[in-house]
């Protein structure tokens, strides 16, 4: 009982709202330190010059795009098999993340490729695979918004993303297997060469500062469609009415 | 006071049953799901062979498109024939749940007393017999066009038999989970297309390393396994979207 | 023999709802609704359109997850959609899941294949014996979509007479139904309910219904 209690929006929303400027701060702070670390210390690459340096926002995008999706699928299996609303709303409020962190990687996939390989897109097994993530991400946010009645659009999409992220092995897989039938396009990432410690610190930190962003906007956009809902439902006087002094009394603590 | 007419009941005796007293074998559930789909399949031909006609007709687009050079047009031939077996099983998902959805049917299924994953088993292997398996049989004749050897043509069928099946399972998903929604075709082709990228894979890489004279049979390995593992997974998948869109 | 075994039938079992509550977006459709209902009861459901008797009836049926509330039989917590409801219960919309590419008697096996009843009960003599008293024997090999409105309903109800499941949840069953079709499906319901069975019904028709049957208004909450 006291786990429903704590996951009803009526208790999250001011919960939310106390932690989301912690994470936006430790998000600036840690992309400061980050993009110092990976722009200014870190020696330029023995092969590629400056140009690698695109890696402190690819990879840990990349990293993003993934794991987000794997969360979102958590939240789905939490929705799907305890009813909690709380866990559909936080994958509606991840996946608009999600999708932009894929577009990121995938973006500064294609600005890293031009100088390097010469091409903006090659059919590489990672960003081939990691365009499909991007159609997941699409369908999902497409099936959610398609779907008129918020209690079936929540567990569909729970649905969708757990069967997507059961997928997303075997379509790393099977894109890999394409890519080694197919000698001609692959192009090797030298990724496990020796990379000096600072370019692996620099990535760590940028990676630590994309989680701190994504928890921070999350929040902040599930507080919003807390507020969207209870509207919708009518029911938002009982509580949001209060929340104003609530917040405020714990501002002044 | 006016009597009601007299109702003469059946040997069967409304109304006696204790639930949960009477047996009931799920195999004969699947079979009778499969039978009723099949049946209403046939009754409207029509749709069955729309589907296979489209299939012929986008898989000839092809060498219009690019030429006649008959070596090229070997080389892309597997990727075409499944790209087009994907686009036409795509097509006829909408009828797997959708008049179901409207009549009531879907309903009836969820209270059978048989369970409602071997329903939807028994619906995605009708789904298969009518849509999958055509394009299957089909498809020496378009491999022939392109030039594909007896071989090759074997692999393709081999390949099509395994992998469209999987296409009917991962492709139930997406029908059942847009059931009634707006513009559900095109949704369904935006969820499940993505799912579908590994079975075009070791479809397509089946043909592909046996044209190219290496050993196809991992890839047809990795599609019975895919079959083996939908088989086993998919039909709760879909029960619990049917009842996600009804509830 | 028969009476006593009615005499066991009658009562024996209950069906609970409690406290069931469900609202849709911004309207509340029923709040915390209980009642019981036994063997040989009815339970008929009034109300204006959109007070909620279709989404109480699904709700009944397990395809609506409620709000609050749960379902009992027999003091057990009937799961929605568990093998012992989905035995249980029976249920029939305004759609009533026939197919048009089917002549009326290939919808009525069809229909009862799904319900579960065994294949033997399915013998030809029962089956055109139940078409027939629904009026649709010379019919039988007509495909449904020539058949009218009221017909179709005729084809459920020969189905009523065969399927062998104790609560039917009906939704609005006499739509279309000419006088002595309704007259057909009172008789059907009352020799359900005299054999043990027990029926909801959603319904604007006052019914001749024998013995017990009570009345719910819904009325939806703004």
């Amino acid at each position: 009982m006291n786990i429903y209690k704590y996951a009803s929006p009526a208790t999250f929303y001011p919960l939310a709202g106390r932690l989301i400027p912690w994470f936006a701060v430790l998000a600036a702070m840690l992309a400061a330190v980050g993009l110092y670390l990976g722009l200014y210390l870190a020696p330029p690459d023995f092969q590629q010059g400056e140009v690698y340096r695109i890696i402190f926002i690819h990879v840990p995008t990349a990293w993003m795009a993934m794991i987000i999706y794997l969360v979102m699928a958590a939240y789905g299996v939490m929705a799907l098999s305890f009813n909690a609303r709380l866990s559909s709303m936080m994958m509606e409020a991840l996946a608009p993340t999600g999708a932009m962190f894929t577009v990121l990687a995938l973006w500064t996939g294609a600005l890293w490729g031009k100088p390097t390989w010469g091409a903006y897109w090659v059919w590489d097994a990672r960003m081939t695979s990691t365009l499909i993530l991007l159609f997941l991400y699409v369908g999902y946010i497409a099936l959610t918004h398609a779907i008129e009645d918020k209690k079936r659009a929540d567990k569909a999409g729970a649905l969708l993303v757990i069967v997507g992220s059961v997928n997303v092995p075997i379509i790393y897989f099977s894109v890999k297997w394409w890519n080694t039938l197919h000698q001609g396009a692959s192009v090797s990432v030298t990724s496990g060469s020796k990379m000096a410690s600072m370019m692996a610190l620099g990535m760590l930190v940028m990676a630590l500062a994309c989680w701190m962003y994504a928890i921070a906007v999350a929040l902040a956009r599930v507080r919003a469609i807390i507020i969207e809902r209870e509207l919708e439902n009518g029911g938002a006087a009982n509580w949001l009415n209060t929340l104003n002094t609530q917040d405020k009394r714990q501002l002044t603590r | 006071m006016k009597s009601a007419p007299d109702v003469a009941l059946g040997p069967v005796q409304s109304g006696k049953g204790d639930p949960g007293e009477a047996e009931v074998a799920p195999e004969q559930g699947f079979m009778r799901a499969i039978a009723r789909d099949t049946r209403l399949a046939f009754r409207s031909k029509g749709e069955v062979i729309q589907a296979l006609v489209f299939f012929v007709v986008v898989v000839s687009l092809f060498p219009l498109a690019i030429g006649p050079e008959t070596a090229l047009l070997k080389r892309i031939a597997p990727g075409v024939v499944w790209v087009a077996a994907l686009l036409s099983v795509l097509l006829t998902l909408p009828r797997l749940f959708a008049s179901d959805y409207q009549d009531g049917t879907l309903e009836q299924l969820m209270l059978s007393p048989f369970p409602l994953p071997v329903m939807v088993a028994g619906k995605m292997g009708a789904h298969w017999l009518v849509s999958g398996l055509p394009l299957a049989l089909i498809a020496p004749l378009l491999g022939l066009q392109f030039g594909l050897d007896s071989r090759e043509l074997g692999v393709l069928v081999a390949s099509l038999i395994l992998g469209t099946p999987i296409l009917s399972m991962l492709g139930a998903i997406g029908a059942a989970l847009t059931l009634g929604v707006r513009g559900g075709s095109i949704l369904v082709a935006l969820l499940i297309l993505p799912l579908y990228i590994p079975v075009l894979i070791f479809g397509a890489g089946a043909v592909e390393t046996v044209a190219a004279g290496l050993d196809y049979g991992a890839n047809l390995s990795l599609l019975g396994a895919g079959l083996l593992i939908g088989g086993l997974t998919t039909p709760f998948a879909v029960a619990a979207a049917v009842k996600i869109s009804l509830d | 023999m028969a009476s006593s075994a009615v005499a066991r039938d009658l009562g024996a079992d209950e069906f609970r709802a409690e406290g069931l509550s469900l609202s849709r977006g911004p309207r509340g459709l029923f709040k915390d609704l209980s009642f019981q209902l036994r063997r040989g009861e009815a339970l008929i459901l009034r109300g204006a359109n959109g007070s909620g008797k279709t989404s109480l009836l699904r709700v009944l049926a397990g395809f609506t997850t409620p709000d609050a509330g749960a379902l009992f039989w027999n003091q057990q917590c009937l799961k929605p959609l568990a093998i012992t409801s989905r035995r249980l219960l029976f249920y029939v919309a305004h759609a009533n899941a026939i197919k048009d590419e089917l002549s009326a008697l290939e919808n009525l096996q069809d229909a009862l294949r799904i319900d579960g009843v065994a294949s033997a009960a399915l013998s030809p003599a029962t089956i055109l014996h139940a078409l027939d008293r629904v009026g649709l024997l010379s019919q039988r090999h007509l495909l449904a979509r020539k058949l009218s409105q009221g017909q179709k309903r005729r084809i459920g109800l020969a189905r009523l007479m065969l399927v062998d499941k104790p609560f039917w949840l009906l939704d609005e069953p006499t739509n279309a139904l000419d006088a002595e079709g309704v007259e057909l499906f009172a008789g059907i319901v009352n020799r359900h309910l005299a054999g043990g069975g027990m029926a909801c019904i959603a319904s604007h028709l006052t019914m001749p219904l024998q013995g017990t049957s009570s009345e719910l208004k819904l009325r939806a909450s703004a």
